[in-house]
C-alpha cells in the first residue's frame, strides 16, 4: 500500500504535471498547424497496431530482461536500480527508429507529402509535429514501466529522485535517437530502409560514448590519422556521458544543452533533407 | 490570378519544363493538353509550389509562391496525379484534416466536410477507411480535399482519371460551374474534355508551349478545319470533281467514293479564302442539278491538331 501511495505521489503526479504543461504548450503556444498534424499524427499510431506491438516489445524486454539479468531483485537495494537504465537505452537504439521511421518515408511513400507541402504550413511546423507526436509514444511506453517502479517501491526503499532522473534521462536519449530517426526518414520512402539506418546511427552514437570504446577510439589516433576527426567527432557526439551524469542525478546545465542542441539540429536537418528530396 | 513567367525545371541534364508561361485570371478554366512526359504535372507541381523552380516565377494572386509561400498556397485547393491519401484514415477524417490545414475555423469544419462530401457524391463512403476504398472513390476524396476550403484557385491534376463515364460528366459540369468564379488549371488526356470544361487550352509538348488559345480556336488549326464534306447524286457526266477544283475557295478535292450516279468528296478551303467553301459547294451543286444528300462544314478536331503538333518520341 505504500509502495502504491509513493508511486502516486513521487511518479504519477510529476508525470501529469509534465503532460498538463505539454498539452498547455500544445494548445496555448504553438500554431494551430502543429497542433493539427500532431493530432493525426498521434492518431494514426494508435488506429494501426505499430503503437502496440512496440509497447509490448518494449515493456516485454525492459521489464523481463532487466529483472533477470540486470540483478536488480537480487540486490534489492536502491543504488543496484542503476543497472536497470543502464541497459535501458540499448533497448531504445532499436525501439526509438521503429516508433520514427514511419514519420517521413510513410509521407513519400503514400505521395502525400506532395498533399502536405502544398498546403499552408510551414516545414518546420510539419516536422514538430510528427516528431512531438512520435515522442509522445515514446513517453507513454517509458510511462508504462511503472511496474518495476512499483515493485522496486514494494521491496525495499529506493531514492526515488535518482529513479525520476533515471527516467529523465532515459526519455532524453530516446528523444535524440528519434531525431536522427526523423532525419533519416526523410531521406528514403522504405520504412526498412530507415529504420536499418537510424539504427546503425544510434548505436553509433550510443557507444561512440561508451567509456573503452572512446578510450579505444583515441588511442587510435597515431594509425589511424585520416579518420581520426571522424572519430573524434563520434565521440563527442556519443550521448552516453550524458546520459550517465543525468541518470546519476546529477541535473547538469551541459548535458541537458547537449541534448536540446542535438535535438534541434537534428530537427533542422529534417527540413534540409526534405527539402533536398523535392529538388 | 494565376500567373506564370517562363518557368524552368531542371533534372540534372534533362529539361521537364522549358520556358512556360502564361496566365488564368478568374472565371477561366485552362485546360492543359500533352502527350505523357511532356511537363504538364512537373508544372503543376511547380505552380503549387511543391517542387522549387530552376527559373521562373508563379505568383498566385499577388503573392510569389517562393518569397510569400504561405499566402500564396493558402489561396490554392491542389488535386495530385496519383490522388494520395492517408490510407488510416476515414474519409470524413481525412476531409477534417485537410479542412483544419487549410485554415478554415473550427465553427465551419463541419459545414465545410458536409458542403465538400455532397460536391463530390462522397455520402455512402462518409465513415469508411481511405484503405477500403475502390480508385473512383479514392479520386475523388482527394478530390474533395481540394475544394474543401472553397480556393479562389484549384489545380487539377487529371481530375476524370479513374472515374466512371458518368463520374466523369458529373465532373466537368463541376470544373465548369466552379469555374465561374474561381481560376482553374486542370490536366488532361481527354481532348473532349477540353471542349466540354475549358475556356483556354494550352498545349505542352517537351517542356514548351506550343499551341494557347480558345477550344475553337485550336480545332480552326488543324489541317481539317473549314473543309467541307460532299455526299450528292445525279451527276452523269457532270465533271463535278474538276469543277469544284475550279472553285477559288478550294484548295484540293479528294474523292472518297465515286459511282455513276454519286460521289463522295472532300473539298479542303484555300489558305485564306476558305470562308465561303460551304456556300460555293452547294451554289455548284443547283446549278449542275445534283442532289446533295449531305454537305458538311467541318470544325476542325482537337485531336488532330495534338496529333499534328505534338511529337511521340520515346527516346527520351
Amino acid at each position: 500500500m505504500d509502495a502504491l501511495i509513493t508511486l502516486l505521489l513521487e511518479f504519477a503526479i510529476p508525470t501529469l504535471v509534465v503532460a498538463g504543461i505539454f498539452v498547455a504548450i500544445l494548445k496555448f503556444v504553438l500554431p494551430r498547424e502543429v497542433r493539427t498534424i500532431f493530432k493525426r499524427e498521434l492518431k494514426s499510431y494508435f488506429t494501426s497496431p505499430i503503437a502496440y506491438v512496440l509497447f509490448i516489445v518494449f515493456l516485454g524486454i525492459s521489464n523481463t530482461l532487466s529483472f533477470f539479468f540486470t540483478g536488480v531483485l537480487e540486490g534489492g537495494e536502491a543504488d543496484l536500480f542503476l543497472p536497470y537504465f543502464q541497459y535501458l537505452p540499448w533497448y531504445l537504439v532499436l525501439i526509438a527508429p521503429a516508433v520514427g521511421m514511419r514519420l517521413w518515408s510513410e509521407e513519400q511513400r503514400l505521395g502525400t507529402m506532395e498533399l502536405l507541402l502544398t498546403m499552408p504550413v510551414a516545414p518546420w511546423h510539419a516536422i514538430l509535429g510528427k516528431y512531438l507526436a512520435a515522442a509522445v509514444v515514446l513517453f507513454a511506453m517509458l510511462v508504462l514501466s511503472f511496474p518495476i517502479v512499483w515493485t522496486i517501491n514494494y521491496l525495499g526503499d529506493p531514492d526515488n529522485g535518482v529513479i525520476m532522473a533515471g527516467f529523465v534521462a532515459t526519455f532524453l536519449v530516446a528523444l535524440c535517437f528519434l531525431a536522427v530517426t526523423s532525419v533519416v526518414s526523410a531521406l528514403t520512402r522504405s520504412q526498412l530502409v530507415a529504420l536499418l539506418v537510424s539504427v546503425t546511427l544510434c548505436l553509433v552514437l550510443w557507444l561512440g560514448g561508451l567509456p573503452n570504446i572512446s578510450d579505444l577510439l583515441m588511442n587510435m589516433k597515431g594509425g589511424w590519422l585520416v579518420f581520426w576527426p571522424f572519430l573524434k567527432l563520434i565521440n563527442g557526439l556519443g550521448v552516453m556521458p550524458h546520459f550517465t551524469e543525468l541518470a546519476k542525478g546529477v541535473l547538469g546545465l551541459r548535458d541537458i544543452i547537449f541534448f536540446l542542441t542535438f535535438i534541434i539540429f537534428c530537427l533542422f536537418a529534417t527540413s534540409v533533407a526534405i527539402r533536398l528530396r523535392r529538388a | 490570378m494565376i500567373e506564370v513567367e517562363n518557368l524552368q525545371k531542371h533534372f540534372g541534364a534533362k529539361v521537364a519544363v522549358d520556358g512556360v508561361s502564361f496566365t488564368v485570371n478568374k472565371g477561366e478554366v485552362l485546360g492543359f493538353l500533352g502527350p505523357n512526359g511532356a511537363g504538364k504535372s512537373t508544372t503543376m507541381r511547380m505552380v503549387t509550389g511543391f517542387l522549387p523552380a530552376t527559373e521562373g516565377r508563379v505568383t498566385i494572386g499577388g503573392a510569389d509562391i517562393e518569397d510569400n509561400e504561405l499566402e500564396a498556397k493558402s489561396k490554392i485547393g491542389y488535386l495530385p496525379e496519383a490522388a494520395p491519401l492517408y490510407s488510416d484514415m476515414t474519409v470524413e477524417g481525412f476531409l477534417r484534416f485537410s479542412a483544419e490545414m487549410r485554415g478554415v475555423p473550427a465553427s465551419e469544419l463541419d459545414d465545410a466536410v458536409d458542403k465538400a462530401i455532397e460536391t463530390t457524391f462522397l455520402e455512402p463512403v462518409r465513415h469508411q477507411s481511405v484503405d477500403t476504398l475502390s480508385k473512383g472513390y479514392r479520386h475523388r476524396t482527394c478530390f474533395a480535399q481540394s475544394i474543401i476550403h472553397d480556393p479562389e484557385v484549384l489545380i487539377l491534376d487529371e481530375p476524370t482519371d479513374g472515374l466512371d463515364p458518368n463520374q466523369k460528366h458529373e465532373v466537368r459540369q463541376l470544373i465548369r460551374r466552379m469555374g465561374e468564379e474561381k481560376a482553374i488549371i486542370f490536366s488532361t488526356h481527354i481532348l473532349e474534355e477540353v471542349e466540354a470544361a475549358c475556356t483556354r487550352a494550352i498545349i505542352i509538348d517537351r517542356g514548351k508551349v506550343i499551341a494557347d488559345g480558345t477550344p475553337d480556336e485550336l480545332k480552326a488549326r488543324s489541317s481539317n478545319a473549314g473543309s467541307v464534306l460532299l455526299r450528292a447524286s445525279g451527276l452523269a457526266g457532270s465533271g463535278i470533281e474538276a469543277e469544284l477544283e475550279k472553285l477559288p475557295e478550294a484548295r484540293s478535292v479528294s474523292v472518297e467514293e465515286s459511282t455513276d450516279d454519286g460521289i463522295v468528296a472532300r473539298i479542303l478551303p484555300a489558305k485564306g479564302k476558305g470562308k465561303g467553301l460551304g456556300k460555293a459547294v452547294s451554289d455548284l451543286c443547283q446549278t449542275k442539278k445534283l442532289t446533295i444528300s449531305e454537305l458538311r462544314v467541318e470544325e476542325g478536331r482537337l485531336d488532330e491538331l495534338f496529333r499534328e503538333i505534338t511529337k511521340t518520341d520515346d527516346q527520351d
